[in-house]
């Protein structure tokens, strides 16, 4: 273990060192303040480092080297479809005719890359039988709140502008009753049921005549498929309402169901999970979003259209368009990865990612089922969610047991969530993971489970590897240190 | 089937049905209602060999006219700018891009510390207190900052300078409806903001005043005394920044900013066809709380050693659920990345000198234009970007500069019927003076 703390790039700064390289001026130069007014002339120089161009490389590769990524081990971190990330993807976004395009050239500049996205939207209507996509939401959040909007637009100009109510099922994702709020909605949470799902009477009891919509998860966040799926959709249909399909766990039912044909009016994708445009440490993301017939006419500015003569164009004409949503035309660089993802899979490729991600997910509950509680127990789709009560009893909860995983070198899985499962720990392998990757991982699981009962003390102490032990975010969190301030 | 990125063989497979005591892949899918069943494969193109792909797709990027190889004068928020190499070899390694937000610190302190940096450096390049982990880009940055400032004042009413990028001002337009805030254009004179009318239109309602700096045009606003009106009336200042300008610009910081906010695109981030690019978000102490997206902050772990977490979280969705004021649920690490590597390529010298450059080589360009006989509007200070009259559609010119290789400047016509015939011409520090002299001489040529 290390114990000398990592310096920050501000630490290995030297006055008069230099990391970069410009072209000397060959204009004639003067003093700023012949051109501006001498208070809009910067005083002080902000304070950058100054640093080698050496010292740059090392720092960073210190620092990546205190990182975990999917190519560094496995991620079961559920509802994040931590899937590898192929690096044809990313040598295709870096051909130059894609990374180094404006997007304000001329249309008939561009023509490769609009083909490119009109290919993409394209696909992704078909994978998620919807009527028509928008590629320019930035993330998945960013393509709820997108559909919302769209469909308070719809309301409004039915004139049902009253419709205010978005239902939420207490096992939705965070982001879903949070983009409703942005999108100036009210929030209902209805309860799942003993079985995992939406409670079909609880769903009854909360519609009515000011039902916008509902927004779902299916599979849900257990990893369950809302059977009843269809009566759900006819009960929101029922009274004037739209039905919101949250994407996320879209990895689960490729080929098997589209959300479109399952009554769902809207979609939003997140590229980066099921299409493996790469996580980022965060991002960017990519949010599409997919919506029936009716929605058409409220997508956001511009649309992409293909024109009569087979040439790509954006159209701003759409007088009920909710406007526009982000500069530009979406985070181009992660669907042109995604696109390319689509095209090594093709159609067969696309199923067999789903048939393995669902295979891995239901072998590892079944191998692990004996040594954690299930709460669910029937076929998962591409998640599951264990709970970690048995454990917690003896005094080991499951932030320890996702500590402890740590030392074996994993990513734990999603750690108390869903909301409606205690001490819950949720699974994802993802179709990419070998045999040998799964069962090493349910062997340490199984060893932490023994652990639990014969030495809690090395899961409760844990990580005892890594090169910095817990953190006390409490300190954090009290007295915030948000940036470097140099000691003087 | 077989696939390089499908790990199972027969026998794996065989073995885990088995386990799982089921006799097909198809039963563990028997939940799916048969009516909603999709039988049969996606209606999408065949899977192509890597090979094969891989010179479809470079065929496909060939027919895009790049800033690489043609001598780009397009700006308007976007900038083909110095990318110190190094940059593209840190974010490609692997470690930072294929990782998840770090909400296991104990294995991400490496993306941790970076976007710690990141803060720090935004902070000090604005002159605000602090600084989030990014945004999406400078356009959702500046609609969530408009939100801030209603939430933060309970006020319904933003007034937004006519001088900022139109594309901004109808993302904010957007998020506004969204919460039923109005939304007044301040009008602008000389191509800057009209402080005057300003003077007019805030009220007890004005949540939050909203400017750039430099704005659209290029022009250098007067911060400070739009700062007063905004504070006068007990409303937000709000200012988005290029953040290279600030190089050599006295930051919003120090000229009233509540918030700044802007897009590091300028610092080693391609143009992309527009994103992903990097939104920051900076603000000052009083307002730390109520910042969106995520914030990285220091403590020490059990040992005393020095760390840093994910904090203030109480803020965020995934705590707040439907009280949450921001649903931001990502940032552009990876992205922010990217600009911490070329922020501190540049260092502090660089980043001087760089934005110098920006100046006064577009001094050159302005005075050029001017010899050559056109009209350059504004005569107020600029940063990158000058606005010249031309006699015919810029549309129609830049086709014939894109036959000689140059990709010529915004048609400000596009957005503003005021401005028809006007180019918006950036020049930027990679661009030379005979990069610059045969643009005045090709628009010259096909100015009659």
């Amino acid at each position: 273990m290390h114990n000398e703390n990592q310096s920050l790039i501000f630490e290995i700064t030297k006055e008069g060192r230099i990391g970069y390289n410009l072209e000397p001026l060959d204009v004639p130069d003067f003093d700023l303040t012949d051109l501006l007014p001498a208070e809009l002339v910067r005083e002080e120089a902000a304070d950058l480092p100054e640093v080698s161009e050496l010292d740059i490389m090392r720092h960073y590769t210190a620092l990546s080297r205190r990182n975990h990524g999917v190519d560094s081990g496995f991620y079961p971190l559920g509802s994040c479809t931590m899937k590898y990330n192929p690096k044809i993807n990313e040598s295709v976004a870096r051909f130059s005719g894609f990374a180094n395009v404006h997007p304000l050239q001329d249309e008939s500049t561009v023509q490769g890359a609009m083909e490119l996205l009109y290919d993409l939207q394209t696909s992704l209507e078909e994978i998620t039988g919807m009527d028509e996509v928008t590629l320019q939401p930035a993330a998945g959040a960013h393509g709820e709140w997108t559909a919302l909007m769209m469909i308070r637009a719809f309301h409004e100009a039915n004139g049902e502008g009253h419709r205010n109510k978005v239902i939420v099922p207490d096992s939705a994702h965070g982001t879903n009753p949070a983009s409703a709020t942005v999108a100036g909605f009210e929030t209902i949470t209805i309860k799942s049921g003993e079985d995992g799902l939406v409670d079909l009477e609880d769903l009854r009891r909360v519609v009515g005549s000011d039902t916008a919509a509902l927004m779902l998860t299916n599979p849900n966040t257990l990893g369950l498929f809302e059977e009843n799926i269809l009566d759900m959709a006819a009960i929101i249909h029922e009274v004037g309402g739209k039905v919101y399909y949250d994407g996320a766990n879209l990895n689960a039912v490729m080929s098997k169901a589209r959300p479109g044909d399952m009554g769902f009016d809207c979609v939003h994708l997140n590229l980066h999970k099921t299409f493996t445009g790469p996580h980022g440490g965060g991002g960017p993301g990519s949010g599409p979003v997919g919506v029936k017939a009716d929605l058409i006419p409220y997508l956001p500015k511009p649309v992409l259209v293909k024109k009569e003569d087979g040439t790509f164009h954006f159209d701003y004409n759409r007088p009920q368009s909710i406007g526009r949503v982000k500069p530009f035309y979406g985070n181009f660089g992660i669907n042109v990865r995604a696109y390319t993802y689509i095209r090594t899979m093709g159609p067969d490729g696309l199923k067999a990612v789903t048939e393995y991600a669902v295979l891995n997910a239901n072998y590892m509950m079944r191998r692990l089922q004996e040594h954690f509680d299930l709460p669910f127990d029937r076929h998962c789709k591409h998640e599951f969610v264990l709970s970690g009560r048995r454990q917690k009893k003896l005094g080991v909860r499951t932030l320890d047991i996702a500590k402890r995983l740590l030392d074996f070198g994993y990513h734990p899985p999603t750690t108390y969530f869903p909301l409606n499962v205690e001490e819950a720990l949720m699974i994802e392998p993802t179709e990419t993971e070998s045999k040998e990757t799964l069962d090493a991982f349910c062997d340490t699981m199984i060893q932490i489970a023994k652990e639990t009962m014969e030495n809690p003390s090395i899961v409760q102490e844990a990580p005892h590897t890594t090169v910095i032990n817990r953190l006390d975010e409490t300190r954090a969190a009290r007295t915030p240190i948000l940036r470097y301030t140099k000691e003087v | 089937m077989k696939h390089r990125y499908l790990p199972m063989t027969e026998q794996d497979k065989q073995e885990m049905l088995e386990r799982i005591g089921v006799s097909s892949v198809d039963e563990l899918f028997a939940d799916i209602p048969e009516q909603v069943r999709f039988k049969g494969l996606y209606n999408i193109k065949a899977a192509k060999s890597e090979a094969a792909l891989a010179k479809e797709l470079a065929q496909l990027a060939a027919k895009n006219k790049d800033t690489a190889s043609n001598v780009s004068f397009l700006g308007a928020g976007v900038y083909n700018h110095y990318k110190p190499v190094i940059v593209d070899h840190v974010i490609s390694r692997s470690e930072f891009y294929t990782a998840y937000t770090p909400y296991q610190p104990e294995i991400s302190q490496g993306e941790l510390q970076a976007i710690f940096e990141f803060q720090t450096m935004i902070a000090e390049l604005t002159g605000m207190d602090l600084a989030n982990s990014s945004m999406y880009d400078g356009g959702t940055s500046l609609a969530e900052a408009g939100m801030l400032a209603t939430g933060h004042t309970r006020r319904k009413k933003l007034l937004v300078s006519g001088a900022v990028h139109p594309e901004y001002k109808d993302v904010v337009a957007t998020y506004a409806y969204g919460q039923s805030i109005e939304v007044v254009t301040i009008p602008t004179k000389d191509g800057v903001t009209d402080v005057e009318a300003l003077k007019g239109l805030v009220d007890d309602q004005t949540a939050g005043v909203i400017v750039q700096y430099p704005n659209f045009f290029g022009q250098v606003e007067n911060l400070q005394a739009m700062a007063d009106i905004a504070h006068d009336a007990k409303g937000l200042f709000i200012v988005s920044a290029n953040p290279l300008a600030l190089g050599v610009l006295t930051p919003p910081g120090k000229l009233g900013a509540d918030i700044t906010v802007g897009d590091a695109q300028v610092f080693g981030i391609a143009e992309g066809y527009g994103g992903p690019h990097c939104g920051y978000f900076a603000v000052t102490t009083k307002l730390m709380r109520k910042v969106p997206g995520r914030l990285v902050g220091e403590t020490v772990d059990q040992d005393g050693r020095r760390g840093y977490v994910l904090t203030l979280q109480a803020r965020e969705q995934h705590i707040r659920r439907d009280k949450a004021t921001s649903n931001i649920c990502s940032n552009q690490a990876l992205l922010a990345l990217a600009a911490s590597v070329a922020m501190t390529a540049l260092g502090k010298q660089g980043m001087q000198e760089m934005a110098k450059q920006n100046i006064v080589k577009t001094r050159y360009a302005k005075n050029a234009f001017e010899a050559a006989g056109f009209t350059v509007l504004y005569q107020g200070a600029h940063f990158n970007e000058i606005v010249v009259k031309t006699n015919k559609s810029v549309t129609e010119i830049n086709k014939a500069l894109i036959e000689k290789g140059i990709i010529g400047g915004f048609d400000l016509g596009r957005v503003y019927t005021e401005l028809e015939n006007h180019a918006l011409i950036a020049v930027t520090e990679i661009r030379t003076k005979e990069e610059i002299d045969t643009l005045v001489a090709e628009m010259g040529a096909h100015n009659a």
